[in-house]
């Protein structure tokens, strides 16, 4: 492997290339990273040839999310519009026994034979990989980045519902733009980003919502839960939320922030489970009371206005009580099946479980659990669809018909 | 009046009821892929049927989707249909089983509705039974005839019909009973059928059988009555229940004169392209003349000539002869298909090269291919030699500088590098890819073409689909969706052509650019007959290459040429005599061998001679009588020394059961220990067969898992048989750290099955299934966690006497590792004595289970070489670098491995990879460039729940052949 020649302290000087995994969360990382002077540009890259390309330089086993991601920015960086002298790439790293953390390794195997040996490769994570290549996470950046994705959860949230909802098409859309660039200028300017800042701005952001006109009927109700990537990625997903709107749903995806307290609370639980690093475990458990506590606020926000609000971090892991143990610690672990079983208890019994084929933490916590589930909330209807290069639109859509069929017939009667 | 239309991936289904609900009018007929034209034509009779009444209409059908939406038809998805459908005809059903023509359905009616359909993998079943049916040359109802008359079973891959195609051909190839044959094909579907679907619900009550295939076959129902212990029912219209949910379920009244309008302005949504193979005619012809430069020398085989090689290679689904003369001249040639029974025409063939050159001296007659072993012994021929020695002999008389060939045939494709005249690289499809030459034909036949006419039409297509590069099961819906979306019969040809390509170069071979491959390339093998195939290799290298004009007949050539080599001059070829071939006779008979737990179906050939041959065995025993000496195989070893362990038992009131899954192969000394000293007697689960695997099959949840994970489900079924008090199966996120990689995790499947068991398995009450989360890499905490565990479970325990068990485990844990240390340097030491090559066959523990490793180590050994294991050897590396994240223990080991192999002369590496395992998929490229780094060869055999012994035989023979050029040339330069 030859040497990139890049030094961190260089890094501003660079243009960082991040896949846009979520639409409306990831507008706002990019604004929270350009605040501290971090040039970054989501690449939201959708052609087949990205999937070819990513073949090309990774394994096919390998999975779907890193194909795509890998292809991405290959082509990216073929495609000319990109300094390769002054071009950086980076990734998230959740760290764990999954294979994903794997990704940033493949993708500078990939870099190298693609010929891309001066382009380096920035990590963020939590757990201490990559040491030399990680942004620095500052407190500042660390308190921007969780406004950004707070603010962007909760974005995303109110969209999904008036847009099921609304009497003249666009206005969801909109809306949500509007204020994803009222919150990026905000992040941009250093403003309202701190905690009680954002506990005054939930409520109004909802407020605000409640003037997009919205007419409540019977609707189908189907949330997305999966693989990270391939749960928000509409390239990962095949434009899964688009084809669901169009079948006239309501949907739901749980949010971006539900994740990255999983990931925390991995640390606290490996205490418990293992007895390791007891210390770690409580200022972890301190963090989640923080970042919860948001949550809470925009929850109880949006239900104050009608809409459907998320129950807290600390309920949503008692979910899983009895299907899966807190212990499933890998991928998403436990949290897919507390996920599916709060979109259950909310009313979305109708449930897409994405993952990429052969995603070997869903063989348990996603399809694995699916059995017990249904034990415990007859109502429920999940269908899990698996992703891969090369997998069709049509049988995969099928399924998702099927699924929406017995919905259907579940709301009549 | 009603009328529905079910779409589907292969037919078209169409009924008219009447307002009684009666059917008046219904067809069934394959649309081979003119979906639309099919569709309006069945529209018009529909319209017909129904005269001038108002008509209520509605669609399904997989490829019914995107027709609806456009002609503006009620469009209900046909699971959903066939169960509105089974609620008014047979309200009494409480299960329903369809399969289609690439799909597999259970719908479970009674108590809690679900519905299932088969995941992407699972792949088609109807096209499935017809492709098998074409591969035994019958009809379907042949087929279902033949297997109703079945007398024995052959184990047939459950998992996709790629995989159970590379089954039935060596079945095919050794001469088994096509009525035995076809039985097993639906016993296949039904297993794939009940794994993939059952999903832990018990298919039990009143049984509806639907669709295509289940209306056509009794044998297939048969065998589903067998295996669920049911009766089920075939109805009246039973391939119309979807059609008749359509109209049933919708409730608009439809013009179809609109309709059919409305389908005229179809226009298709266009589809991804490729560029066209040749921009223009020129372009063409310079290509083809360019290739047909590459011609072998011919002369004729006249009274000239005196002496001839002859090379036979007997392939899967064809037969290759060449006759060459001394100096490599082409004097005749033989290539056809081998009608499942090659003897029969090998016969006749040098039947009339004996009666039309009764003067000639047959100098040499050698033999390759998967028949090899037959032809030799049918016709007492000279030589034997491993087909890619064969290829790559007959390739470096094209192009002696030769770097890469690449060889796809009918059912395989072996590609190799070549370095300094040695095989250095092999790959070989795995049996979950296909894209090979019957490939190509299958889809030529389904659309209605000749292969060559189909060919053809390729080579000029404006917009070739972009169809990917994955299996046939991918490929066919992907085909289905290019032609929803418009796409020409001529794109699709080239469509095909070029996934071929891509199928080889980016699946098999994993190259990224030409340059990996080298600049010398020879490509070879029926398939590259087709010129499109040919073209779109050359412009997705962007490289020319050499294409012998005899691509086809390159193993027969080379085996020729490499007898011409190695017989001398006055050497007079073994073979038998004309008289003998006129006498000649030759049958088979099937046997199960008995001789140990791998239960391999021999096939045994007797000759004219009384001479015997038994083909199908994996190891020497049912030859030789006993097994080659097992002192020099660690899998042996260590199998005998885990079953030890079951041997050991103590009086106790308490039994406690563990299964022997995944990470227990190695824990069970801790885990057996642990519990015997605290005065438990365990009972160990026994090595895997297939009756425990199908012990558990309907209760595995996830279809794709690894075959290691699924056959737990057995194991647990099977100590709940034996009366256990408890079952012992703990969840560990960590492995035991062994300091050699960054982290010490078990991989997700390994850490978290058991929560698979306890959520889809019966009676797993927290009480009787113990599955505590544990960290045996830390011995104070497992200390500490175990006392409080065990405590709650057994109250009357002490902390003490946990304590010391945890110790005592430890240490016996400890012992075993030592002993496996121990038993690898005592057999590498021998193995050195002997002058034997040592191959290091790695895994990971569960390895080492013969029904998961199909009896590997002894194939192995049958070649005289010593086999140790991974974990044997790594503890003699430290820590190393590895360009991907290094934190899974078994992983560590194994790289550890690799690098201490390059270090050892009389050392190789041979991994084993079980399909499904993500993992491997990073672990593989990464053993393989510690490998070359060290100037080792790489080979890895993936295994699945079945697997084909004649692919492993050639990656363990290439690698011999390998290994003993590479070490005669060292010789050669030395001196």
């Amino acid at each position: 492997m030859k040497e990139t020649g890049f030094e961190m302290k260089d890094v501003k000087e660079y243009t960082i290339l991040v896949p846009n995994m979520a639409f409306n969360q990831f507008t706002l990382i990019q604004a929270a990273l350009l605040s501290e002077g971090y040039h970054v540009e989501l690449l939201s890259t959708a052609s087949a040839e990205v999937a070819q390309m990513g073949l090309q330089y990774v394994h096919n086993d390998t999975c779907y999310p890193a194909v795509l991601i890998i292809g991405q920015f290959i082509e990216a960086l073929r495609s000319g519009r990109y300094d390769p002298d002054s071009t950086a790439l980076a990734i998230t790293q959740s760290g764990g026994g999954c294979r994903a953390s794997n990704y940033i390794k493949l993708l500078r195997k990939a870099l190298d034979q693609a010929g891309f040996h001066q382009i380096p490769v920035l990590s963020f994570n939590f757990s201490g990989l990559e040491k030399d290549m990680s942004l620095k996470l500052t407190p500042k950046l660390i308190g921007k980045l969780v406004a950004a994705v707070e603010y962007g959860d909760l974005i995303d949230g109110l969209y999904h519902e008036c847009k099921a909802y609304e009497i003249n098409e666009g206005d969801a859309r909109n809306k949500t733009v509007e204020w994803l660039d009222q919150v990026s200028s905000w992040l941009l300017e250093e403003k309202n980003f701190h905690i009680h800042d954002m506990k005054k701005m939930f409520p109004a952001i909802v407020k605000d919502f409640t003037r997009v006109p919205i007419k409540r009927t019977e609707k189908l109700k189907v949330g997305i839960v999966g693989e990270i990537y391939v749960k928000f990625s509409p390239i990962g997903n095949r434009d899964l939320v688009h084809f669901l709107e169009q079948q006239d749903c309501e949907v739901r995806l749980p949010g971006l922030m539900g994740y990255i307290e999983y990931c925390i609370a991995n640390m606290k639980l490996d205490s418990d489970f293992y007895g390791m690093k007891p210390m770690l475990g409580k200022i972890c458990d301190q963090i989640l009371s923080i970042v919860d506590g948001l949550g809470t606020t925009a929850s109880d926000a949006l239900k104050s206005e009608g809409f459907h609000g998320e129950s807290s971090f600390r309920e949503i892991m008692e979910k899983p009580e009895g299907i899966l143990s807190l212990g499933v610690k890998m991928g998403e672990g436990w949290l897919l099946t507390a996920e599916m079983i709060e979109l259950i208890e909310s009313g979305f019994t109708n449930i897409v479980c994405a993952q990429p084929f052969g995603c070997l933490p869903n063989h348990i916590a996603g399809k694995g659990v699916i059995r017990r589930i249904r034990e415990k909330y007859p109502q429920a209807n999940i269908t899990a669809v698996d992703y891969d290069p090369s997998s069709t639109k049509v049988n995969q859509e099928n399924r998702i018909r099927l699924m929406l069929a017995v919905g259907k017939e579940n709301l009549q009667k | 009046m009603r009328a529905g239309l079910d779409i589907g991936s292969t037919t078209i289904k169409g009924v008219v009821l009447d307002d009684d609900g009666q059917i008046i009018w219904s067809s069934y007929e394959r649309h081979y892929s003119h979906i639309l034209e099919k569709t309006e034509e069945m529209l018009r009779q529909i319209s017909k049927a129904a005269g001038e009444q108002p008509l209520i209409l509605g669609f399904s059908g997989s490829a019914g989707m995107g027709i609806a939406e456009h002609a503006g038809v009620p469009f209900v998805q046909e699971v959903y249909a066939e169960r509105v459908s089974a609620v008014k005809l047979n309200p009494e059903t409480d299960c329903i089983i369809e399969l289609g023509g690439e799909d597999a359905k259970i719908l479970f009616l009674s108590g809690g509705m679900e519905v299932r359909m088969n995941g992407s993998c699972a792949g088609g079943t109807g096209a499935f039974i017809d492709q098998m049916a074409s591969l035994l040359k019958m009809k379907p109802d042949e087929m279902d005839e033949a297997a109703q008359k079945a007398e024995r079973q052959y184990t047939i891959a459950s998992r996709c019909g790629v995989f159970a195609k590379t089954d039935v051909q060596p079945l095919i190839n050794q001469g088994a009973d096509h009525k035995d044959i076809a039985a097993s094909i639906y016993q296949a579907v039904v297993n794939q059928t009940i794994t993939g679907l059952a999903q832990g619900r018990t298919i039990t009550g009143n049984i509806l059988y639907l669709g295509g295939p289940l209306t056509f076959s009794k044998a297939l129902r048969d065998r589903f009555d067998e295996t669920l212990g049911v009766k089920g029912i075939c109805p009246d219209h039973s391939l119309y229940y979807v059609a008749i949910g359509a109209a049933l379920y919708c409730d608009q009244q439809i013009d179809i004169a609109i309709v059919l309008e409305k389908m005229n302005s179809y226009e298709s949504v266009g589809y991804a392209s490729l560029p066209p193979l040749f921009r223009n005619r020129d372009e063409y012809w310079q290509f083809h003349n360019r290739h047909a430069k590459a011609a072998v020398t011919r002369i004729p085989f006249d009274a000239s000539v005196k002496r001839i090689h002859i090379g036979i290679d007997s392939g899967s689904t064809t037969i290759k002869i060449a006759v060459i003369d001394d100096d490599g001249n082409l004097l005749s040639d033989d290539y056809r298909s081998n009608d499942g029974n090659p003897v029969p025409i090998v016969r006749s063939f040098l039947m009339e090269l004996y009666e039309k050159h009764p003067e000639v001296i047959i100098g040499s007659v050698t033999c390759t291919g998967y028949g090899e072993e037959l032809m030799r012994h049918a016709f007492n021929c000279d030589y034997g030699l491993v087909e890619t020695v064969a290829h790559f002999t007959a390739a470096s008389h094209f192009m002696p500088d030769v770097d890469f060939i690449i060889d796809i045939g009918g059912q395989d494709m072996k590609c190799f590098r070549i370095e300094d005249g040695v095989i250095s690289d092999l790959f070989l499809n795995e049996a979950c890819s296909s894209g090979c030459g019957s490939f190509l034909q299958t889809f030529a036949s389904a659309l209605g073409y000749d292969t060559q006419d189909f060919a053809r039409l390729g080579l000029f297509a404006e917009k070739p689909v972009d169809l990917g590069s994955r299996c046939t099961v991918f490929m066919n819906s992907s085909v289905k969706q290019a032609q929803k979306d418009g796409a020409s019969i001529e794109a699709i040809s080239a469509g095909l052509a070029v996934s071929v390509v891509k199928n080889a170069l980016y699946k098999v071979i994993r190259c990224a650019n030409v340059e990996q491959l080298g600049r010398n390339i020879v490509v070879q093998g029926g398939t590259f007959y087709n010129e499109a195939v040919l073209r779109a290799f050359e412009k997705e290298m962007g490289v020319e290459v050499i294409r012998p004009d005899i691509a086809g007949l390159m193993g027969a050539y080379g085996a020729a040429l490499y007898g011409s080599r190695k017989a001398s001059k006055e050497h007079v070829s073994s073979l038998i005599s004309y008289d003998d071939l006129v006498q000649f006779h030759h049958s088979t008979s099937q046997i199960t061998c008995q001789g140990c737990g791998n239960h391999c179906q021999l096939t045994v050939n007797t000759f004219a001679s009384r001479h015997k041959m038994i083909s199908g065995n994996r190891c020497e025993k049912p030859i030789t009588g006993h097994q080659v000496e097992p002192s020099l195989n660690l899998y042996a070893y260590k199998q005998k020394k885990l079953l030890g362990y079951s041997q050991i038992h103590v009086p106790s009131k308490v039994k406690i059961g563990i299964p022997l899954v995944l990470n227990m192969y190695e824990l069970l000394p801790f885990w057996h220990t642990f519990f015997t000293v605290l005065g438990f007697d365990v009972v160990v689960s026994p090595l895997s067969n297939q009756q425990i695997y199908a012990m558990g099959t309907s209760t595995i949840p996830s279809d794709t898992a690894c075959f290691p994970a699924k056959l737990t489900h057995g194991h647990i079924a099977w100590l709940q048989k034996q009366d256990v008090d408890h079952i012992f199966y703990p969840c560990m996120s960590y492995n035991v750290d062994e300091g050699l990689g960054d982290n010490h995790y078990n991989c997700p499947i390994v850490a978290y099955y058991p929560e698979n068991i306890r959520d889809n398995m019966d009676g797993m009450n927290e009480s009787y299934f113990l599955e505590p989360f544990l960290d045996l890499s830390d011995r104070e905490k497992l200390m500490s966690h175990l006392c409080d565990y065990m405590k709650e479970h057994f109250p009357y325990l002490h902390r003490s006497r946990i304590m010391h068990a945890v110790n005592l485990a430890y240490q016996e844990y400890e012992n075993y590792m030592q002993d496996v240390r121990c038993q690898a340097d005592r057999i590498i030491h021998e193995a050195r004595r002997q002058g034997k090559h040592i191959i290091v066959l790695a895994g990971r523990p569960y390895h080492v289970d013969p029904l998961i490793n199909h009896g590997i180590d002894t194939m192995i050994t049958k070649y005289h070489a010593a086999v140790i294991t991974e974990d044997s050897i790594s503890w003699k590396m430290k820590k190393m670098e590895t360009s991907v994240l290094n934190q899974w223990s078994y992983h560590a080991r194994l790289y550890a491995a690799a690098r201490y192999c390059t270090t050892q002369m009389d050392m190789d590496l041979i991994q084993l990879v079980s399909f499904g395992c993500g993992l491997d998929a990073i672990t593989a490229d990464e053993t393989s460039s510690i490998l070359h780094a060290g100037n080792k060869l790489y080979t890895q055999i993936k295994i699945d729940e079945i697997t084909n012994p004649g692919a492993v035989n050639i990656r363990i023979r290439s690698l011999f052949a390998a290994v003993q050029e590479r070490k005669e040339s060292h010789e050669r330069n030395r001196f």
